[in-house]
């Protein structure tokens, strides 16, 4: 047992920090650590960035573009980026489909997209949920019909995260309505101008409309746009929910967090005397970094024990719990360090918010962040779905 | 980094488990807790034998010079078996504060016959991580050609066994954290010892010093208190590992239960609300598993707030899952988990004192609080 970092590991985090501190842009890093969340187009020019210094993709093998970085060093990856204020990388292309199509999808399928999501050309989006297809995933509705070498679709999706800015959406259709419901599942690449697409803005309890619902009417995909083969796209879609295990649990964005809880708290006053002199207060944000630190080595453990184990699939699940859990901690925290204060803000609009950090003056981010993180708990298989996971590892019953 | 075991580490981890799933199951335990002796002299032997008790001893003296993960791996073994044996207090605690502060007389008096199973040694310390004990602690004073010792250390785990005790006092009228160690024989006149059984079937006494003399030359070190607390902070985190070892076995017999036990034509375990139970159970032990694996790393830190940190945070979790996944393996056995009969209530009073023991969660999520820092 030896919980340092290898010299290789530190070399690499190290050239790491030179990068972001040489090459983040202070905007974007202000919007960050700010709380103020970020613009859409922060995360296509990041991107780019990244992509420009071969940092664009740190997961992917090299022979797809990526870096070839071990899970360690991907974590570490995402740890030094949320650190330093950088805007989040889009999930969909990198984490989600980009590992399905390496795995899965035709050469024609690697060569077109997968240096389109690495370039940051391609924003691409998740067609999974419907309105009566929620945990229960698999009863989804929305069907393709076979017309010669092309799909018709019909159906609605919804909770589709940031597809108003989306190039393309990965969708899961019934391509089988007779067979069992896991089985008459598909896999479909759709370019969003496909006419027959409308996308309409869902606006969430922090005021952004970070989802949306999508209707597909007659919206005609070539058959070539299948990943994999028909009605096997149940597969694929596990796979790509299972391929999430370096960043699940959050680390790096609940230690920014973190920071931040305690800059704010030590420029709070309570009674005449700084917030975090509070002996109760103290004792609480003592608490959450405890779980933050256990969280951080559960992680830690994690990447390195052979990654498929058969603890792996409890182990990202409760990571994904605790992820969850820990972050909402800390969000509730920030809006109490803020008091009253908290309530100017239902919204994280930055243009009426004044400048300079930190205090009741900055609740702006604080009181959008803890209403926008409940859904941690309930996206990506909700904590209640991790745990009947959990349960049949464990239980098996 | 490297969470993995040595295939030496393996081995010993391996024999523990195996000596005790063989040797020393729940009805052999309940014989030596109700012969009252405290502890069986034949698994003593066998521990010295196997080697567990002169891990801790160093190789300089004679011992395995095993480190912090072999210390967790026995410890766990230790905890999955409700072993009453002194291992705790006489073959780490004692063991460590003897290599720690001894002088190489004292040491070579004393480690072999330690690790020989031959001598008990035992820490009378009310080290209390910044909250106010219970008493006062033990104060000494310099009298002629030696020390007084005067001052009462409740609930000392193993006295009764010990043929030495080592007992932690102040040299100054100040309160706080011990500063000085005495290595006292038992017997000694003026060191009286009220035993009895702990709630969790291990001996202990409320040690009393009444103006007992004692010359220089059974002082280990001089003046100590940060060697003191280094070494009370290594059976701090034995104590975590045996604990780990013991919520472990408590959610094992609890998911097996839950399989096995039948109502409204099935086994229990299928209920949903049963179930997310003992997720949670399971989510707080590897929480706990986390970090007591991260102090063992940190345990023997130089840097005493890097190391009092790591150690404080395990507790803090771990007395947070002793609780937790004590009453939830108790309420998920129903009526077999309140009955004497049941492993799963020994398990839970073994927990109850893990959680109790080197300071409470309280204690020690204070003592995390006052060193946290920007960063």
């Amino acid at each position: 047992m030896d919980l340092n970092l290898s010299p290789d590991d530190v070399a690499f985090r190290d050239e790491l920090r030179s990068f972001l501190a040489a090459n983040l842009p202070g905007d974007m890093r202000e919007r960050t650590l700010g709380g103020y969340g970020f613009e859409a187009s922060d995360i296509r020019r990041w991107q780019q960035i990244l992509h420009g210094h071969g940092w664009g993709a740190v997961h992917w093998p090299k022979e797809f573009g990526g870096l070839g970085a071990t899970p360690l060093q991907q974590y570490l990856f995402e740890l030094e980026c949320a650190l330093a204020g950088a805007p989040i990388q889009l999930a969909f292309g990198l984490r989600m489909l980009g590992p399905v199509l390496m795995r899965y999808g035709s050469p024609a399928h690697q060569q077109y997209f997968l240096p389109r999501i690495l370039s940051g050309e391609h924003w691409w989006c998740q067609g999974y949920s419907e309105p009566g297809a929620g945990s229960d995933l698999a009863s989804l509705k929305t069907q393709a019909v076979r017309d010669g070498d092309h799909y018709v679709v019909n159906g609605q999706k919804c909770w589709n995260t940031l597809g108003q800015f989306a190039d393309w959406i990965f969708c899961l259709v019934r391509t089988d309505p007779a067979a069992k419901p896991q089985r008459g599942i598909s896999m479909l690449l759709i370019d969003m101008k496909t006419p027959g697409i409308t996308v309409r803005p869902t606006v969430l309890l922090d005021g952004t409309p970070e989802v949306n619902e999508i209707w597909l009417e007659n919206v005609h995909v070539p058959v070539a746009n299948r990943v994999g083969d028909e009605n096997l796209g149940w597969t694929y879609a596990k796979f790509l929910l299972g391929h999430e295990r370096a960043n699940i649990a959050g680390i790096g964005s609940s230690k920014r967090e973190l920071r931040r809880l305690k800059a704010i708290a030590t420029d709070e006053s309570r009674g005449g005397r700084a917030l975090i002199d509070d002996a109760e207060f103290r004792r609480r944000l003592a608490r959450v970094e405890i779980d933050l630190l256990a969280l951080e080595y559960t992680n830690l453990r994690m990447l390195s024990a052979p990654p498929n184990s058969p603890s792996s699939a409890i182990a990202a699940s409760i990571l994904k719990i605790r992820g969850s859990e820990v972050r909402q901690a800390l969000s509730e925290l920030l809006v109490e360090a803020v008091g009253i204060g908290a309530l100017r803000f239902g919204s994280r609009d930055p243009a009426g918010a004044p400048a300079g950090l930190p205090g009741a003056d900055h609740a702006a981010g604080l009181t959008a962040s803890y209403l926008n993180l409940r859904k941690l708990s309930i996206f990506g298989g909700s904590n209640e779905i991790q745990k009947n996971i959990i349960s049949q590892a464990l239980i098996g019953l | 980094m490297d969470f993995a075991f040595t295939s030496e580490q393996q081995l010993l981890a391996d024999s523990a488990r195996r000596y005790i799933t063989e040797q020393y199951g729940f009805d052999r335990r309940k014989r030596i807790v109700a012969s009252g002796a405290g502890h069986s002299q034949e698994v003593w032997r066998d521990f010295a034998e196997l080697g567990f008790l002169g891990l801790n001893v160093p190789e300089d003296d004679g011992g395995l010079g095993g480190g912090p993960v072999e210390t967790l791996l026995l410890a766990t073994a230790i905890g999955e078996g409700l072993v009453v044996e002194p291992y705790l207090s006489s073959a780490v605690l004692a063991t460590r504060a003897i290599a720690r502060l001894g002088s190489p007389a004292q040491r070579a008096e004393w480690l072999p016959k330690l690790a020989a199973g031959e001598r008990v040694a035992v820490v009378a310390s009310d080290a209390s991580y910044g909250l106010a004990g219970r008493g006062d602690g033990v104060r000494a004073t310099v009298s002629a050609g030696g020390w007084e010792l005067n001052g009462r250390v409740p609930v000392v785990y193993h006295a009764p066994l010990a043929h030495l005790l080592l007992v932690a006092a102040r040299t100054d009228a100040t309160a706080g954290e011990p500063n000085a160690l005495f290595a006292v024989p038992a017997g000694t006149s003026g060191m009286t010892l009220t035993g009895y059984v702990t709630v969790d079937s291990q001996l202990a006494a409320d040690v009393e010093c009444r103006a007992v003399r004692v010359d220089n030359a059974v002082r280990l070190g001089g003046e100590s208190a940060a060697e003191l607390a280094a070494v009370v902070d290594f059976g701090l985190f034995a104590l975590c590992a045996e604990a780990l070892g013991a919520l472990d076995r408590c959610l094992a017999l609890t998911v097996e239960y839950t399989r096995t036990r039948h109502q409204f034509g099935g086994p229990i375990g299928r209920f949903q609300a049963l179930q997310h139970r003992m997720v949670d159970m399971l989510t707080r032990i590897e929480q706990a598993r986390s970090l007591v694996y991260l102090a063992a790393a940190r345990v023997e830190d130089p840097d005493a707030r890097v190391r009092s940190a790591a150690l404080s945070a395990a507790k803090v979790l771990i007395a947070d899952a002793a609780r937790h996944v004590g009453q939830q393996a108790v309420q998920l056995h129903g009526g077999m988990g309140v009955s004497d009969e049941v492993a799963v209530s020994h398990y839970f009073k073994r927990l109850l004192a893990a959680e109790v023991r080197f300071g409470s969660a309280d204690a020690h999520l204070a003592r995390y609080a006052r060193g946290l820092t920007a960063d």
